[in-house]
C-alpha cells in the first residue's frame, strides 16, 4: 500500500478529482493540443500571456489522475509567472520525475509539485505526468507571438 | 522401486501442475508473486519452448536448404517438421498450405496485399467486422486505396456480437473478400464464423479469419470451419515470437503473386525474367525464422498434449468465476456480453482511467493490459478510449482471479470520492 501511496498522493487525488483551473481563460494568446496516442488522454492549454507574464492559464480534456493532476497543479504553479521562471519550472519537474535524487540534492522551486516524485519509480506513467507540461511548452513555442520574455 | 499407481482418478488437468512448466510463474514482480492476466497480449513459456529453440541452436542451428552439409540437412528437416506439425494442428491438407510468417499482422499484410493485388478492383468491397483488430483494418485500408476498392464494415451489437442481420445485407455481388477476426481480442466473443462462412461461400467469396486469440483457447480445423485463410501468431500459443502461421488453400496462394522478393522464393533468377518457387516457398522470402519454428512446434505439442477439451473446461470455470466477480462491482462495466465468450475481459471502473487502474493492479504484482487493445473503431463504438483488459491462460488459476477482484475494488477504494 506504501508504493500506491507514494505515487497517488492526496494532493494528487484531490487535484484529480476537482482539477483546477479547468476552464477556458477570458484572454487567450497561446494555446496548444496535447495527447498521448497509447492511452487517448488528451489535454487542451491555454495561455493569457502579457509583457512576459503568464498572466491566466486553463486547461480542458480528459485524461488518468496523474496527467489530470498534473495539468492541474501546472496551471495553480504557473498562474503569475515570468515565461522564464516557466521555463525552468518544466525543467526542474521533468528532472524530479527522470533522474534519481541525490541525497541533499535542492528541490528547487518545485514547491508543491515535488509530490509526483513517486512517479519516477514508474517509467511509463512519466508521459502521463509531463503531457500538461510538454503541450504548454509547445502553446508558447509555436505562437512565437510578438511575447518577450526580455 | 516403482509401486502401484494410487486407486483414485487423477485430475484431467492440474493447473498447479502446468503451472511448474512455466519457469516465469515463479518470478515475483515489486515483491509479490507475479499474476499474469494478459494473455491476450502475449502468452508466457514454457520450459518444452524455450529447450526446444535453444537445444536447435546449441545443437542442429545452421541454414535451411542451403548446405549440402550435415548440420543444414538436420535444420531443413527440423523446418520441414515443424511445417507439418502445423499442417496436422490445423488439420490442413497439405503442408504447402502452411507459409511461415512473423505473425499474425504479417500474415494479413501478406493476403491483403498479395491476393489484393491480383483480386481487387475500384469498386470492389472488402469486408471486416467492427471488432477487427487493427492488423485486420489497415492492411485492407491498404490495398483499398491501392486497388479502388471500398472497405466496408459489419456492424457490432451492444452485447459486443456482429450483427448477422447486417452481414447478410453486406455480403453481395461487390463483395470479394470477408475477413474476420475469428474470436475478438477485446471483448472475448467467439463470433459465429461457420455462418459468415456460409453467407460467403455460395457466392464463391472466400472468407479470412485471424484466428490470434483462438489457437491458445480452442482447437481449429480448418478445413471443418470452411474458410479460405487462417492466421496466427506464435507468441500467443505459448511459443515463440516472431513466427506465425498464414494457412490458405493452395490453389489460392498458387495464383497469389509472391508478397515479398529475394532468396529462398525463386526457382531461377535472370536479369529478363525470375521464375518463382513452389510453395510454400514462394512466400519464404530470405532467411526465416527457423528457431522460432522449432519452438512453435514444441509449443503446439506441448498444448496438444494438455489437451483443448481440458483447457476449455478449465478456462470455463475461471471465466465464470472472473464474469460473477466483475458483476458484483457496481462500478465495474464489461464490455459486451456475448453468448459465447473465451476469458477475455474488456472493462472500465467508475471514475477511474484505465491507466491508474493497470497501475493499482500492477503494484499488486497483476499484469493486465490498459489501453485500447488496437481497437481503436471497437472502443469508438462502445464509447469510450480505453479499457483494463483481463485475459486468462490455461495456466491461471482460482487464486489469481480472485486477487484480480480484489485489486479492481482496491482501485474503486483508492479513487472512490
Amino acid at each position: 500500500m506504501n508504493e500506491l501511496r507514494d505515487l497517488y498522493q492526496e494532493v494528487i487525488l484531490d487535484h484529480s478529482k476537482k482539477p483546477r483551473n479547468f476552464r477556458i481563460p477570458a484572454a487567450v494568446t497561446h494555446e496548444a493540443h496535447g495527447r498521448n496516442p497509447l492511452c487517448g488522454d488528451t489535454f487542451t492549454v491555454f495561455v493569457d500571456v502579457e509583457s512576459g507574464t503568464i498572466k491566466d492559464i486553463g486547461f480542458q480534456g480528459h485524461g488518468c489522475a496523474i496527467s489530470t493532476a498534473s495539468a492541474s497543479m501546472m496551471t495553480e504553479s504557473l498562474k503569475g509567472k515570468s515565461l522564464e521562471d516557466g521555463r525552468s519550472l518544466f525543467e526542474w519537474f521533468h528532472r524530479l520525475l527522470t533522474v534519481p535524487p541525490e541525497i541533499g540534492a535542492p528541490s528547487g522551486p518545485l514547491g508543491k509539485l515535488a509530490v509526483f516524485s513517486g512517479v519516477r519509480e514508474f517509467p511509463v506513467r512519466v508521459k502521463c505526468a509531463t503531457l500538461a507540461w510538454h503541450t504548454l511548452k509547445a502553446a508558447l513555442d509555436r505562437d512565437a507571438k510578438p511575447v518577450s520574455t526580455e | 522401486m516403482s509401486r502401484p499407481r494410487p486407486a483414485v482418478s487423477v485430475a484431467p488437468f492440474d493447473v498447479e501442475r502446468v503451472r511448474k512448466d512455466f519457469p516465469i510463474l515463479a518470478r515475483s514482480v515489486r515483491g509479490r508473486p507475479l499474476i499474469y492476466l494478459d494473455n491476450a497480449n502475449s502468452t508466457q513459456k514454457p520450459q518444452a519452448v524455450i529447450d526446444a529453440e535453444s537445444g536447435f541452436y546449441r545443437e542442429h542451428y545452421a541454414n535451411i536448404h542451403r548446405g549440402v552439409y550435415l548440420l543444414s540437412q538436420e535444420a531443413t528437416e527440423a523446418y520441414d517438421r515443424a511445417r507439418e506439425r502445423v499442417a496436422r494442428f490445423l488439420n490442413a491438407g497439405d503442408p504447402r498450405e502452411i507459409v511461415f510468417v512473423r505473425g499474425t499482422t504479417e500474415a494479413m499484410n501478406l493476403v491483403a496485399s498479395s491476393w489484393g493485388r491480383a483480386n481487387l478492383k475500384p469498386g470492389d468491397q472488402v469486408l471486416i467486422s467492427g471488432m477487427e483488430h487493427h492488423s485486420g483494418i489497415v492492411p485492407w485500408q491498404l490495398a483499398c486505396e491501392a486497388s479502388g476498392a471500398v472497405l466496408e464494415v459489419i456492424p457490432v451489437t451492444d452485447d459486443g456480437e456482429l450483427d448477422l442481420d447486417a452481414a447478410d445485407r453486406l455480403i453481395g455481388d461487390r463483395t470479394k473478400i470477408v475477413s474476420l477476426i475469428h474470436i475478438s481480442n477485446a471483448l472475448g466473443t467467439v463470433n459465429p464464423v461457420e455462418e459468415i462462412v456460409a453467407m460467403a461461400k455460395p457466392r464463391g467469396i472466400p472468407v479470412l479469419l485471424d484466428g490470434a486469440q483462438t489457437i491458445s483457447h480452442r482447437a481449429v480445423d480448418v478445413r471443418a470451419l470452411g474458410c479460405d485463410f487462417y492466421c496466427f501468431s506464435g507468441h500467443k500459443l505459448f511459443g515463440p515470437t516472431g513466427i506465425g502461421v498464414l494457412w490458405a488453400r493452395e490453389s489460392l496462394l498458387d495464383a497469389m503473386p509472391p508478397y515479398q522478393g529475394g532468396g529462398n522464393m525463386i526457382h531461377q533468377v535472370a536479369f529478363e525474367k525470375t521464375t518463382y518457387a513452389p510453395l510454400p516457398f514462394k512466400f519464404e522470402a530470405g532467411t526465416t525464422n527457423i528457431a522460432g519454428t522449432i519452438g512453435l512446434a514444441a509449443a503446439i505439442d506441448y498444448v496438444e498434449g494438455i489437451g483443448y477439451d481440458a483447457i476449455g473446461t478449465h478456462e470455463r470455470h475461471l471465466t465464470a468465476r472472473l464474469a460473477d466477480g466483475l458483476a458484483a462491482i457496481p462500478q465495474v462495466r464489461v464490455l459486451g456480453s456475448p453468448r459465447e465468450r473465451i476469458g477475455v475481459f474488456s472493462v472500465t471502473i467508475e471514475g477511474i482511467h484505465p491507466h491508474d487502474a493497470g497501475t493499482v493492479l500492477d503494484l499488486e504484482g497483476i499484469a493486465v493490459r490498459a489501453g485500447h487493445h488496437c481497437t481503436q473503431p471497437l472502443m469508438a463504438r462502445f464509447g469510450v478510449p480505453a479499457t483494463i483488459r483481463i485475459s486468462l491462460a490455461l495456466y491461471n488459476n482460482e487464486r489469481e482471479c480472485d486477487a484480480l477482484l480484489q485489486g479492481v475494488s482496491k482501485c474503486v477504494e483508492v479513487f472512490r470520492g
